[in-house]
């Protein structure tokens, strides 16, 4: 695959696309965790959301 | 499972987590399959190889304007039916449309360099996109800006609402103003005027990224769902301590005013 003269421009936006789709995955990925994490903290604590059932049906 | 259901959080949350490793591999295989066509498409005869800037250009350009029509929907489930996941769905999704905008904007600004001449010009349809990004931008900040969710959901509903008015100008900026950018050449009457070459890759590539929103959305949502049953026991925790101080004030008083009698 030749990219001829206009090499520079190609590469830089397919390597800014993949910065910004990792770096969105990346974030996703640590909020997931640190989300988990904050929720396990408060369990730990004696704080935890009611039992399934009627509650359940209720936000959040 | 019926969609009614998905209306829960729990469920929707167990949903989720079932049906995320599917699209993760359906992202991926998309999207490697259409690197690879990109890869192997020929050069434009007048482009050159810069027309593979446009396998990323126009995919994301394409979700800019999706991603504000599903937070248009998601707006209208909070204002009007007062959807319980409506909210979550919108702002899930503004920092994923935040980021395919920069991508059309940047990808597009490598694009016309080598082919206008210059990075940037101030015509209808650039400058329509970029008020996109600024109005993702806007919708951003207000969400950091509220502290409860339900009121930051119902500003920011009718500013997305209001902002919708944005999709169409983008889409017929081509036709409505004298534009350096070319015309439509895949959503047109009379079917899409690109080779086969060119078209097969560029679709590809377009239900690759469509599938990453997908995917990443759900995630996101996933998460916004948890971010705010942490603030709801957090606020039970707060509450609990308040009245577990309250207990221990009230009888301290009741000593400090006998002493006082006495």
């Amino acid at each position: 695959m030749m990219l001829g003269p206009y090499a520079y421009f190609i590469v830089m936006s397919y390597a800014v696309a993949a910065a910004i789709v990792l770096n969105l995955i990346g974030w996703i990925a640590y909020d997931y965790r640190s989300q988990k994490a904050r929720l396990r903290a408060l369990e730990a604590n004696g704080i935890a959301r009611r039992s399934n059932g009627a509650a359940e049906l209720r936000w959040p | 499972m019926a969609l009614i259901d998905l209306a829960n959080p729990t469920r929707f949350l167990a949903f989720v987590m079932r049906v995320l490793p599917w699209l993760v591999a359906t992202t991926v295989l998309l999207l490697a399959t259409g690197l690879y066509l990109a890869a192997l498409a020929p050069d434009d005869y007048q482009q050159g190889a810069t027309v593979k800037i446009m396998f990323i250009h126009v995919p994301n350009a394409w979700l800019s304007m999706f991603v504000w029509g599903v937070m248009t929907v998601a707006s209208l489930g909070t204002l009007v039916w007062r959807h319980p996941l409506a909210d979550v769905a919108a702002k899930a999704a503004a920092p994923l449309g935040a980021s395919f905008t920069f991508l059309a904007l940047v990808t597009g600004s490598l694009w016309g360099r080598p082919m206008w001449g210059t990075y940037w010009e101030w015509d209808a349809r650039l400058t329509s996109v970029l008020l996109l990004f600024l109005m993702y931008l806007g919708l951003i900040a207000l969400w950091r800006a509220v502290e409860d969710p339900s009121r930051a959901g119902r500003a920011a509903a009718m500013l997305t609402l209001v902002g919708a008015i944005n999709i169409p100008i983008i889409k017929f900026s081509v036709n409505w103003w004298n534009t350096i950018h070319q015309g439509a050449s895949v959503v047109r009457a009379g079917g899409p005027s690109m080779d086969h070459a060119f078209l097969i890759p560029l679709l590809i590539m377009a239900a690759g990224f469509s599938a990453l929103f997908l995917t990443l959305h759900l995630a996101a949502m996933r998460n916004e769902i948890l971010r705010r049953r942490v603030r709801s026991l957090q606020m039970m925790q707060a509450s609990r301590q308040n009245s577990t101080n309250d207990t221990d004030a009230f009888p301290r008083k009741q000593i400090a005013s006998g002493t006082g009698a006495m």
